[in-house]
């Protein structure tokens, strides 16, 4: 090309002023992208001396909001805690959670609003597996930590990843226990597996077959999530047929209510394992009793709701909402009340916000943890070093290394009964909480279900003084 | 596009002489003034180099727009760039030829794994990666086109329906391949310099989003484009003027599927990721509203309905957020918002965004003195095509 040009002498004014222009264009490019880097790189993004802000995405209306919604508000009372008591290191939490409508490419977008504009210092508590699956290679690409995210995929542990944390037990393990469970307590019957026919029912149900013996497993049967919208009559009749005494469910918290309800109908009604995703009571009850208003337009639903999760099984990481004596739950429910009025007021303590206190708390005693000079190395450090030092509510501890990056892995096996009294909230009247078992943990591999040993942690007197 | 306006303008009155162009008052002296400029502002007729000078145009004021905002702004740009491309491909199908598709989110989805497959496997560049992108999800349009001609719109609707249901299952079907619900992971193109890549990739995302309308314009106005017309407006009369309908509505389909694996391909270059979450029933049925809001058979029209699909999910939030409703509420306010939105465009502008534009630019030309257009005014989008055409025919 430079041959050609040049043999073109009489076109070379021309030609230097096309390139002056070029040049122009191209330094003004960089002007523009170089002034834009300064202003963010003075210090650690999105932290200052007197503030750290953090982002999320979150389904705040659409089809996965009912229940989902309430997290990060219940997250973000534990801040406005945090910031009624002076902050961390002098420093108040500001956390900017957007509604992506449980949409991958919303999310994606989202995400880079949260990064690009409102320059968070780390991405925590984002909720849903294929939402954080669409931004996972951004966010470690931008060094910004990806923490906690609400889903119990198995994906969120990989050395390819390092800015990423689960929180929850992974669904692998969750399974396992369920399966451990299982095999001790319900020897020689017949075992119907129900499970959406995603990564969560896949992974739940690949850790129950690593338990549960081959022989034992009547049925399987899956739904679709994507067109999940009435009773699941089809599978529930052949979990009937197929003679089926105990049900295990991996579904979410409708594809619960859709699969007992029609079994009710046709009068099946087998002792339910039900995976902690679809079994908190305060979340599945509602929408049980609202289904079969829907259908019989009888006012007696939310009382047949209530005598549906009777004698389930499931199983917790933390301490079931219902037990008023446990010291967390108290704790708990006096920040909801107090920080965020109108979700206790809606829901009270339940599955959702009980979550989202505890994975905030998480990340309060991890920024803690990372000192008084915080960067993103330094909290990524302190998760990696110091996590099982952190109190939680959860059973057991956090398992984060620098490898490992699932959070809880242990669990224990309860039956929700009214036998050990109800549990009230807002929304409905639920049956009590008996545990079945002491809290096993075991890891997504083969590993063995062992008996954890440690005792749950004590609630840490500056929390309990002032909440 | 505004300049055929003053095209069909100067046609109005016998060519070169304009009746007031010798009138001696200061009035006429002034319309006879901008009588001659509209002619001179006039584009070439040649259609290529036409559109070769728009394409310059909105390239420059591309570039003027995406050097001046932040990054997050870059990043929305390149998405309505995006959008822009499968809504052109969509409008083409829709306003020209008369078919509908409520599936282009699958062939989006295919454009969208054919590149995350081929940055895995294959080495051959960007540039080869988006063409093949779009030959593959130009292919798939021509197989589901050739049922999709013999389908009057009613079934072909059902049609493209199943696609864009069934085909997602099919990526969770072949984990192994497709990487399940995980998806697979892509690899933006390297920014030069210090370039920000959500800038550099906002230039791509636009360079391919002018190239795309450019050559489906020209298309437009070549004798397939006259084919397209011809087999929408009445297929019997196509067939008797030795039109092969069949022939055209599938190379329509396929064209219209290139546009949107096209769109696909880029739109995951900027998540990063391609799952089966990313492209929803919803998807498809958002690009048709957005298609129809901007304009059936509106090529300029498609901006508007791509600046639609990026910014109405964020402001219905903000608005649902701004009265303060329930989530369930909220919920139904995203979809009635856009609905909403949709209904009074129609009402107000049955021909789409574009349409009330144009109809309002002929109103204040006529307003402003310079001699009548001819036409009716305000005639639906694909109206002007046509019309153009017809122009275009005249010796």
């Amino acid at each position: 090309m430079r041959l050609r040009r040049d043999r073109r002498a009489s076109h070379r004014p021309v030609m230097a002023a096309g390139a002056a222009f070029a040049m122009a264009i191209a330094a003004s490019v960089l002007v523009v992208g170089n002034s834009v880097d300064n202003a963010v790189a003075a210090s650690t993004t999105g932290v200052t001396s007197r503030q750290i802000t953090l982002g999320a995405t979150v389904p705040l209306t659409g089809p996965a909001a009912p229940g989902y919604s309430e997290i990060a508000p219940a997250m973000n009372a534990v801040f406005k805690w945090v910031n009624a008591h002076g902050g961390i290191y002098g420093r108040k939490i500001k956390y900017i959670y957007l509604d992506d409508k449980y949409d991958p490419t919303t999310t994606a977008t989202l995400t880079r609003k949260l990064v690009l504009t409102d320059h968070i210092f780390a991405d925590v508590g984002s909720l849903g597996t294929p939402t954080n699956l669409a931004v996972l290679k951004y966010l470690n690409t931008e060094k910004v930590p990806h923490l906690f995210i609400e889903s119990g995929c198995n994906c969120w542990s990989t050395p390819k990843f390092p800015e990423t944390t689960g929180w929850e037990p992974p669904y692998t393990v969750t399974g396992k226990i369920l399966g451990y469970y299982m095999k001790n307590h319900f020897k020689g019957k017949k075992i119907g597996e129900l499970y959406q026919d995603t990564e969560f029912g896949q992974d739940v149900m690949k850790g129950i077959n690593m338990e549960v013996p081959a022989s034992a497993v009547v049925s399987k049967q899956t739904y679709d999530v994507t067109t999940l919208s009435g009773a699941m009559t089809t599978q529930m009749s052949a979990l009937k047929a197929a003679g089926a005494q105990v049900v295990v469910l991996a579904t979410i918290p409708v594809g619960t209510a859709l699969a007992m309800l029609p079994a009710a109908a046709i009068g099946f009604t087998p002792q339910y394992v039900v995976d902690n995703v679809g079994a908190d009571a305060p979340t599945v009850g509602p929408l049980l009793s609202s289904f079969t208003t829907a259908a019989t337009h009888t006012k007696k639903a939310a009382a047949s709701a209530t005598a549906l999760m009777n004698g389930m099984i499931t199983n917790l990481y933390q301490p079931p909402e219902s037990t008023s004596s446990n010291q967390w739950i108290r704790v708990e429910k006096k920040i909801l009340q107090r920080y965020t009025g109108k979700l206790w007021a809606q829901h009270g303590l339940d599955g959702n916000t009980e979550y989202g206190i505890a994975l905030a708390y998480t990340f309060v005693q991890a920024l803690k943890a990372a000192g008084k000079d915080l960067t993103r190395t330094s909290l990524m450090k302190a998760i990696d070093t110091k996590a099982k030092t952190f109190k939680t509510p959860g059973f057991s501890p956090l398992n984060y290394t620098n490898t490992v990056h699932y959070g809880y892995e242990g669990d224990e096996v309860v039956r929700f009964t009214s036998s050990v009294g109800t549990y009230k909230t807002p929304t409905g009247t639920w049956p009590g909480t008996k545990v079945l078992s002491p809290v096993y943990v075991t890891t997504t591999g083969s590993g063995p279900v062992k008996v954890y040993q440690g005792k749950e942690p004590a609630v840490p007197g500056t929390l309990k003084a002032t909440a | 596009m505004t300049a055929s306006h003053t095209r069909a303008d100067a046609e109005a009155g016998p060519s070169g002489t304009r009746p007031d162009a010798e009138a001696g008052p200061p009035g006429a002296r002034a319309r006879a003034v901008l009588g001659l400029l509209a002619r001179r502002l006039r584009l070439p007729n040649q259609p290529l180099v036409r559109h070769l000078i728009l394409f310059v145009l909105g390239a420059g004021l591309f570039y003027v727009l995406t050097v001046n905002v932040g990054a997050y702004n870059d990043y929305q740009i390149g998405e309505i760039a995006v959008y822009a491309i499968v809504l052109g491909g969509l409008s083409v199908l829709t306003g020209l030829n008369g078919q509908f598709s409520l599936g282009h989110g699958a062939f989006m989805a295919i454009g969208a794994y054919t590149l995350a497959l081929l940055q895995l496997h294959a080495d051959v560049g960007l540039v080869g990666e988006l063409v093949i992108a779009a030959v593959i999800a130009a292919a798939a349009g021509a197989v589901v086109g050739v049922p999709a001609a013999r389908l009057s719109p009613p079934y072909l609707a059902g049609v493209t329906l199943m696609l864009a249901l069934g085909l997602p299952q099919l990526s969770a079907q072949y984990g192994s391949v497709f990487g399940g619900e995980q998806g697979l992971t892509t690899t933006p193109p390297a920014a030069p310099g210090s370039l920000s890549p959500e800038r550099w990739l906002a230039w791509i995302q636009l360079f391919c989003a002018l190239v795309v309308l450019v050559l489906l314009a020209n298309l437009v106005r070549s004798r397939f484009g006259r084919a397209f017309r011809a087999v929408r407006d009445d297929e019997v009369a196509a067939a008797v003027s030795g039109i092969h309908v069949a022939r055209t509505k599938v190379l329509a389909f396929a064209v219209s599927a290139g546009c949107a694996g096209l769109g696909g391909a880029l739109l995951v270059l900027s998540t990063g990721v391609v799952n089966v979450g990313e492209f929803p029933l919803s998807l498809s049925i958002g690009l048709l509203a957005a298609m129809v809001f901007g304009g059936a058979g509106s090529l300029v029209g498609v901006w508007w309905g791509a600046v639609a699909l990026v910014y109405m999910p964020t402001w219905s939030t903000s608005l649902s957020q701004h009265l303060s409703l329930g989530t369930s509420a909220a919920a139904y306010l995203s979809d009635a918002f856009f609905g909403v939105v949709l209904v009074i465009a129609m009402l107000v502008s049955p021909a789409g965004v574009q349409g009330g534009i144009r109809r309002i630019g002929q109103l204040l030309w006529s307003g402003g003195g310079v001699a009548g257009l001819g036409g009716p005014g305000g005639g639906v989008a694909t109206d002007r095509m046509d019309q153009e055409t017809k122009e275009r025919s005249r010796p």
